[in-house]
């Protein structure tokens, strides 16, 4: 069975869920395993990095990599992978945009750690905060550095495709496992398992043409079915997001919350967001303005909730007291 | 920071504030020429992004003048620039650019007066906050990401 197709799946920064995507497959998954062979993920099979690096160069011929490049031992592991990898998938939000981790971007290290280890929610009583060295008798421990932003996977190596979503929704994964497996390829570069429109394109809520008053968030209002929820002041990002998902979370009565990236040729999700909101808000002066933007909690965090690594300006933070 | 002059990148609507500047200009009034003007059709022309792009390529602060409230040669573009206003200040202040480095002004076509006092007050508020400089961070901050 020398020509199945050989599949790694990785996780950096990311939660698990993307693993948690591929088995939405269900049980397609049969059938991909009989056209393929998982040959590296440490999720669900024990492979140590030790038999990545003894595997030939291009071993692997396409690696679903998801999360985004929080610390030393994801970049690590990032350009090992390349190296051995013929096709490489930024898979998920967080390989492609940074992702929920990447919110910590608006924070330096230190506040990181500090609401991390030594908050209410933590019991600290000496205050350690875990350094990247520890000696013990036996010798010199080591843990992987973090590094003071999260990257995209694109922004330390080579990336042929992209896959946002959070997770990629299931059909989307088989759509692209078999293009994969049929070498149907788009060209290198282009974002893969989405639409070419914005998240409202397949939304079934009715627009009224109606103004926000008032923002409320999810759990303050029971929200009107079949009716735009943005219309009715849950902040959705469903017109600045790319389409792809068949707009289930809208189905669900849960506003958008942007996993798809920008959507078109935006190239800021949060910038396009603001502005598709500010103009639809009952507003004729800015003090009014004001007055119904105070119910928006966390304008960055929720605009860019996904795609705080690719925006715009947040790639990096000034020194406390500048700016 | 004696040395220090601000670039500050000012949007102008071209029914109102445009006029309003050439006002200024034709009656002689003096302001500093830290501005870069930019005419654009309408306030509510200006997207958010073109404020952050602004930012990140270099300005100092941002400046958007539009027609009053209820002068608005396309009726309700400059309410628009209302909206987006207060949201993009606080976003910008999360990402830790002082928002008193982004104003709205409405300048009418007749207060040529007041488009030189908006712009030499936008001036001496960045003077005093100093130099942005984004761009030369993200390139330190990709530096130091190397390196590291």
């Amino acid at each position: 069975m020398a020509d199945k197709l050989k599949i790694g799946i990785y996780w950096a920064a990311s939660c698990g869920g993307c693993e948690i995507g591929i088995l939405e497959i269900g049980e397609k998954l049969l059938n991909l395993l009989e056209v393929a062979d998982l040959v590296f993920c440490p999720c669900i099979l024990d492979f140590k990095y030790d038999d990545v690096r003894a595997m030939p160069d291009g071993h692997i011929d396409v690696c679903l990599f998801n999360g985004g490049i929080r610390n030393s031992e994801n970049q690590e592991i990032a350009e090992l992978l390349r190296q051995k990898t013929k096709v490489m998938v930024a898979f998920g939000s967080c390989a492609s945009e940074g992702g929920i981790p990447a919110l910590g971007n608006l924070f330096h290290t230190d506040e990181l750690m500090e609401r991390a280890y030594n908050t209410e929610s933590t019991d600290n009583p000496v205050g350690m905060i875990p350094g990247p060295g520890h000696s013990v008798e036996e010798g010199e421990l080591h843990l992987p550095t973090v590094h003071k932003e999260v990257k995209r996977l694109s922004d330390v190596i080579d990336v042929d495709y992209f896959m946002p979503g959070c997770p990629p929704t299931e059909h989307q994964v088989w759509n692209v496992i078999g293009a994969i497996a049929s070498g149907n390829l788009p060209p290198k570069g282009s974002k893969v398992g989405v639409g070419d429109k914005s998240v409202c394109d397949e939304c079934d809520r009715e627009r009224r043409g109606v103004k926000i008053q008032k923002f409320y968030r999810p759990h303050e209002i029971i929200s009107e079915d079949g009716w735009c929820l943005l219309e009715q002041g849950i902040l959705c990002l469903g017109s600045a997001t790319r389409s792809g998902c068949e707009a289930r979370c809208m189905d669900a009565n849960m506003p958008c919350r942007g996993c798809y990236g920008p959507a078109g040729e935006s190239k800021d999700q949060g910038a396009a967001m603001l502005s598709a909101v500010g103009s639809m808000l009952d507003a004729d002066s800015i003090e009014k303005a004001e007055e119904i933007v105070k119910g928006m909690v966390d304008p960055a965090g929720t605009t860019y909730r996904f795609g705080m690594a690719e925006s715009m300006l947040v790639r990096h933070l000034p020194e406390k007291g500048q700016g | 920071m004696a040395s220090f002059e601000p670039r500050i990148v000012a949007f102008l609507c071209n029914w109102c504030s445009y006029t309003g500047a050439d006002l200024a200009g034709t009656s002689r009034k003096k302001y500093k020429t830290n501005v870069v003007a930019i005419r654009v059709m309408c306030s509510g022309r200006v997207d958010p992004e073109f404020v952050l792009k602004a930012f990140k390529e270099g300005a100092d602060g941002v400046l958007i003048c539009g027609c009053h409230p209820g002068d608005c040669h396309y009726i309700n573009g400059n309410h628009k620039t209302a909206g987006r206003y207060p949201m993009l200040r606080t976003m910008l202040e999360q990402f830790g650019i002082d928002p008193r480095r982004f104003r709205l002004e409405w300048v009418s076509a007749s207060e040529g007066d007041r488009y030189a006092q908006v712009v030499n007050e936008t001036i001496e508020t960045v003077r005093e906050l100093g130099p942005l400089d984004w761009k030369q961070r993200l390139i330190e901050s990709d530096t130091a990401h190397q390196q590291a």
